[in-house]
């Protein structure tokens, strides 16, 4: 195997190992066939094409004022649907009467695919921003139930006995001990519900929207608009990568403790 | 300031004339989980400031008593009397790794100078300046010198002490004896040490119990100096290790036993 440093690594050597190299060859790859006819404009347009679309549509305002509307339907929905995973999470992870009230209701709610309750809350909700709202947080509370729940109860109750001897009081042990322990869970959770809110958001924006990412989306399809599609595909693509920053962010912070981050 | 300085220019207390009342009494215990009877009927008293090493297999009932003297196992309507004031220093440091050093000393402890009265409590374990280490960054002695710290701070009567050192290497284990008797004539505190090792009893305590299927099976005084104690207390050993029920050689707890050689 060739040596990973020193002088006298070749520019080649260092190209076969990059790790940019074959999605850059199939871009290129895909040019090439647009150019040449291969492959129709109707079918998938060519990079340029959507480079250059993409730009249009920065400058003109389009893509951001829309991404807006999609942002602040992903930020509402989970903001609701967080907060209610988290409570319920609390109640069931810290009493026994909360498991047994709350519990059982939510493995009830996991066995139904949320997406399938579409039609029932363009019933209940109408077509405008509320059913698409309700969806996403409805998908994103069980993720950070689940996690922070289990999270709770798997906190190490040797630590617990520990902090016990030492006479803290029930809201102390919560506090200092159990919510801090469950906390790695909660992030786990987290970021769960964020790749299915983004999940949530593209359906859901395919229900009659009059703005946003979804209402691009499907403009474009009428038309035939295949770069204006690829264009929104990378906006979500952005959107999931930048969910997956967020929380590794919180987490550097929250979980600085943790030995990895503290050797690096 | 090092504990070591502290002790030297103390006195030692002179031997019990008239018995102040006992830090710890058990009259009469029982504990059983279910059809399971884990300690039965124990009598138990242990003065203020004495060491007492408890003894015993596994499954005799050791760390129930334990437990039970740390109020971590409550014991309805039965005679038994401890201090408010008590820590556990437990086998694992039972550190939390989401706190710093400091904080895991001071926990659960109010007031502006908590800080200090950890940092006071770091430096007599000589970890003066790990007060703002992650407990994860640690190593297993340095853990357990924390953890020494965390219950020293809160100057306990009763201190509780569930096999320390087993986890620990040889060497380490030695400085940490050292320690243990440093910071306990520094401090006084009534001790009562679980251990299975039987060169560790020896070595530290006042007094040794064997606990034997939930009874004591034996009650051992030690009136030799501790540093003096060496050959000396070799029939106390042999004594202890017949009751624990086995020949040095078998019992599996002294590693090196000291017959093959002698």
């Amino acid at each position: 195997m060739v040596a990973r440093t020193g002088p006298s690594r070749s520019f080649l050597s260092r190209l076969g190992t990059s790790h940019w190299v074959s999605p850059l060859a199939l871009l290129a790859l895909w040019e090439l066939a647009s150019r040449s006819g291969l492959i129709p404009a109707r079918t998938l347009a060519a990079p340029s094409t959507v480079a250059g679309t993409l730009f249009a549509m920065i400058v003109s305002g389009e893509l951001p004022s829309n991404l807006l509307v999609s942002f602040q339907r992903v930020l509402l929905g989970l903001s609701i649907g967080i907060s209610v995973g988290v409570v319920l999470a609390l109640v069931a992870g810290l009493s026994r009467r909360g498991e047994a009230a709350v519990d059982p209701v939510m493995q009830i709610k996991r066995t139904i695919p949320t997406l399938a309750l579409t039609p029932l809350f363009i019933v209940w909700f109408g077509i405008g921003e509320l059913p698409k709202v309700a969806l996403i947080a409805f998908a994103s509370t069980f993720p950070v139930y689940l996690n922070l729940y289990s999270g709770i109860r798997s906190v190490d109750p040797r630590l617990i006995e520990g902090a016990r001897s030492f006479g803290l009081t029930q809201a102390q042990l919560i506090w200092h001990v159990i919510l801090p322990g469950a906390m790695p869970s909660l992030l786990v959770g987290l970021r769960y519900s964020l790749s299915i809110a983004i999940l949530v958001l593209v359906v859901a924006e395919q229900i009659n929207a009059s703005a946003g990412l979804g209402y691009l989306i499907n403009n474009a399809r009428d038309f035939l608009r295949t770069d204006i599609i690829v264009v929104c595909l990378m906006v979500y693509a952005m959107l999931g990568l930048g969910a997956d920053w967020l929380v590794r962010w919180i987490e550097r912070r929250a979980l600085v403790w943790r030995p990895s981050m503290v050797d690096a | 300031m090092d504990a070591r300085l502290n002790f030297l220019d103390q006195t030692l207390p002179p031997a019990v004339a008239e018995a102040p009342p006992p830090v710890v009494r058990l009259r009469g215990f029982v504990r059983s989980f279910g059809e399971t009877t884990v300690l039965h009927g124990l009598d138990l008293d242990i003065q203020p400031g004495e060491f007492v090493a408890l003894l015993g297999r596994s499954g005799s009932g050791k760390t129930t008593l334990l437990r039970t003297l740390a109020g971590l196992d409550v014991a309805h309507g039965q005679d038994v009397r401890v201090p408010n004031s008590r820590a556990v220093v437990f086998q694992d440091a039972r550190l939390l790794p989401w706190k710093k050093v400091w904080r895991n000393v001071s926990l659960g402890l109010n007031g502006a100078d908590i800080r200090d009265r950890a940092q006071a409590a770091l430096r007599e374990v000589g970890l003066g300046h790990r007060l703002d280490a992650w407990p994860l960054t640690l190593s297993g002695g340095e853990a357990q010198r924390v953890a020494l710290a965390r219950a020293l701070v809160r100057e306990p009567r009763l201190l509780l002490l569930d096999e320390p050192f087993a986890a620990l290497d040889a060497l380490t284990r030695l400085r940490m004896h050292d320690l243990v008797l440093d910071l306990w004539r520094a401090h006084k505190p009534a001790v009562l040490m679980v251990t299975h090792d039987v060169d560790e009893a020896i070595a530290l305590a006042d007094r040794v119990l064997v606990l034997d299927a939930g009874r004591i099976a034996a009650q051992e005084r030690i009136a030799i100096a501790r540093g003096e104690r060496g050959d000396l207390t070799q029939p106390l050993r042999h004594k202890l290790l017949d009751i624990l029920g086995g020949s040095p050689a078998s019992s599996g707890v002294i590693p090196f036993p000291q017959g093959a050689h002698a």
